[in-house]
């Protein structure tokens, strides 16, 4: 299996392999350390981080549903402050790709998350999640505004040399339309997606299953929407993206891939294989081998349709 | 923590839809102390999705035992496996009871399937404290007598031991509980919980209690288990990291 490349290149972030852990899913990376050697992933998108800490919603958190899973965290985060001070200390020990995920809820807390977090060398790239409330417009998430997906893109690549990907919602008409106004304001990438608006009720009580009512669907259930809402992109506008949406095995990685994704995120799996992205890795390896390919990056966008 | 492949050695029912799973798993049950958990994968394919959370019941060498109210579609799938059957465990998970400390009486307070992980709790402090066990349920059929010896027991419906809950039989029997110090484990639903951790704040006496919660990973990574805490307002506790035993002081249920 030697000479297989399976380095893939986001704008100027270089990944030894296309496998990201997803935002939310790793917290800050030390639990998943004990299953895991982090050196062979492709990088650590960290939990969403906000200016001060967030306590995140009560109980119930999350649901299983039908191949999937709902969960209303409510963004629980220990905030900038305590993620210099107490998580940098290990991600800076692991030798593997640490992207930060930012979620704020306004436009000034966005840059203000950047400005401080992008002076520490370790961090390679920002991955910003749009998919919270505006509090200033009445709790609108940013994410299916497009002034305001431009607008949150165009001032944090101002406080920034690193790259910055915008995490787009699946929540939207038309998903494409938001990567154009990324690369227009400077975006170097996109993700896609975040988790689709759900809910479940318990039909004896018939009370919501999640405390805050709806959450986000995520794992398998939502593989085939998260596919289409990447080769939407990947068709119209000619951006980096990164696939997330369901992946639970190395095949999933590669249709991603075909489809449009240079990178790929994996979230849900996680809690139930904490080995995934080790595994997938081995896989997309053999494929290309089996396959005759030299390098993971030529599969992107090499739909035949 | 390991992530093991396991395999089912043998499944025998103890009562009504109570299930005691052995299983071949020798470097969990090397390391795992009494109310710590397993997060089991009861499936090799995508249904159901999440791994099922259960109490270490008893070990025995290089076996675990589970205790499994068959539930749902996890526990059916998990309660229907056949001997040799591989089983994929995620565990010890968790902290357990602080069975040191000194107390001289130990009181078991077990709701339902919250008998599950007391068998393993008694083996470990069986003559070194005296041990009082109450053990409750709705009806006959959800009372499992496995692993303690001399319970006293109560139903709901009355139909074994006292007419009542647990909580109601342990104020009945309050003069066995005077005179030592005391250190009470429990475990059960919520409701129960709540009523244990009341009861031993008015008369003062230790007690830990083993929580329960919806979970994904059972390792501290989704923060989907949140339990508020007594003393900290601005964040919640994880279950299966901080817990699932906690003080019953540290915990709001
Ligand atoms: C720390 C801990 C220890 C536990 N120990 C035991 C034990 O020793 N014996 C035992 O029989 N049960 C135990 N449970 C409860 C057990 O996890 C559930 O009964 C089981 O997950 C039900 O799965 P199911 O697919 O059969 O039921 P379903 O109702 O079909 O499950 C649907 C979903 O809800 C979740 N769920 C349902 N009930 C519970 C519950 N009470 N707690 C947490 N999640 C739940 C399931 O995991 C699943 O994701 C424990 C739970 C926790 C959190
Ligand atoms: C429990 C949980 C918490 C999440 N938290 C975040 C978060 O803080 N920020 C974020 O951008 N996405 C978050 N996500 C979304 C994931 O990063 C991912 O986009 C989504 O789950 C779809 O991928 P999957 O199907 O592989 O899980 C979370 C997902 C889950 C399941
Ligand atoms: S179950 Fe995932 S953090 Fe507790």
């Amino acid at each position: 299996m030697k000479g297989i490349d399976l380095s893939v290149k986001i704008g100027k972030l270089t990944l030894k392999n296309p496998i990201l852990l997803a935002s939310g899913t790793v917290g800050y990376g030390n639990e998943i350390s004990e299953f895991i050697d982090l050196e062979k992933i492709g990088g650590i998108v960290t939990k969403s981080l906000s200016l001060k800490p967030r306590k995140g919603n009560p109980p119930q958190r999350i649901t299983e549903t039908a191949s999937g899973m709902l969960n209303a965290i409510g963004l629980a985060n220990v905030g900038v402050e305590v993620f210099l001070k107490e998580k940098i200390p290990f991600l800076k020990k692991i030798n593997a790709p640490l992207i930060c995920n930012i979620a704020a809820s306004s436009v000034e807390e966005y840059v203000e998350c950047t400005r401080i977090l992008t002076t520490e060398d370790w961090i390679k790239a920002f991955e910003i999640n749009v998919s919270c409330p505006n509090v200033k417009e009445g709790g609108l998430e940013f994410g299916n505004n497009l002034s305001a997906v431009g607008k949150i893109t165009s001032s944090v690549k101002a406080v920034t040399d690193k790259p910055v990907i915008i995490k787009l919602s699946p929540n939207v008409s038309r998903i494409s339309d938001f990567a154009k106004v990324v690369k227009e304001e400077g975006g170097d990438a996109v993700s896609a997606i975040n988790t689709l608006v759900g809910t479940a009720f318990n039909i004896w009580t018939r009370k919501p299953k999640i405390y805050n009512i709806t959450g986000g669907l995520s794992g398998p259930a939502i593989k085939p929407v998260a596919l289409a809402k990447v080769l939407e992109i990947s068709r119209n506008v000619d951006i980096p993206i990164i696939g997330i949406g369901g992946i639970t095995k190395w095949e999933d990685v590669i249709e991603f891939m075909i489809c449009g994704a240079y990178a790929v995120e994996i979230g849900t799996v996680n809690f139930i294989n904490p080995r995934a992205a080790i595994e997938m890795s081995e896989g997309i390896e053999k494929y290309c081998e089996q396959a005759g390919i030299t390098e993971i990056k030529k599969i992107t966008g090499s739909y035949q349709i | 923590m390991f992530n093991k492949n396991s395999s089912v050695e043998e499944i025998i029912n103890l009562n009504g839809s109570v299930y005691l799973i052995k299983i071949y798993s020798p470097e969990i049950a090397k390391q795992i102390k009494p109310g710590q958990f397993l997060n089991v994968k009861v499936s090799d394919s995508l249904a159901p999705l999440l791994r099922r959370p259960f109490s270490v019941s008893n070990v025995e060498g290089d076996y675990l035992f589970l205790m499994v109210n068959l539930l749902g579609e996890g526990t059916k799938i998990l309660t229907s496996k056949k001997k040799g059957d591989p089983l994929d465990i995620l565990g010890p998970l968790g902290n357990g009871f602080n069975l040191d400390g000194d107390y001289e009486l130990a009181v078991f307070a077990a709701g339902g399937i919250g008998e599950a992980p007391f068998p393993f709790v008694y083996k470990t402090i069986k003559g070194a404290k005296e041990i009082i066990s109450f053990i409750g349920g709705k009806t006959a059929k959800e009372v499992v007598e496995y692993g303690i010896e001399n319970p006293y027991i109560s139903t709901d419906d009355g139909s074994l031991g006292f007419k009542g809950n647990v909580v109601q039989l342990m104020e009945q029997k309050k003069e066995l509980l005077s005179s030592k110090k005391i250190k009470i484990f429990a475990c059960g639903p919520t409701p129960m919980l709540k009523a244990v951790q009341g009861f031993a704040a008015k008369n003062n006496y230790e007690c830990e209690i083993s929580t329960e919660s919806a979970m994904a990973c059972g390792f501290g990574i989704c923060q989907g288990c949140a339990i508020a805490s007594a003393h900290q307002s601005e964040k919640y506790l994880l279950v299966c990291k901080d817990g699932p035993v906690f003080n019953a002081k540290d915990v709001v249920l």
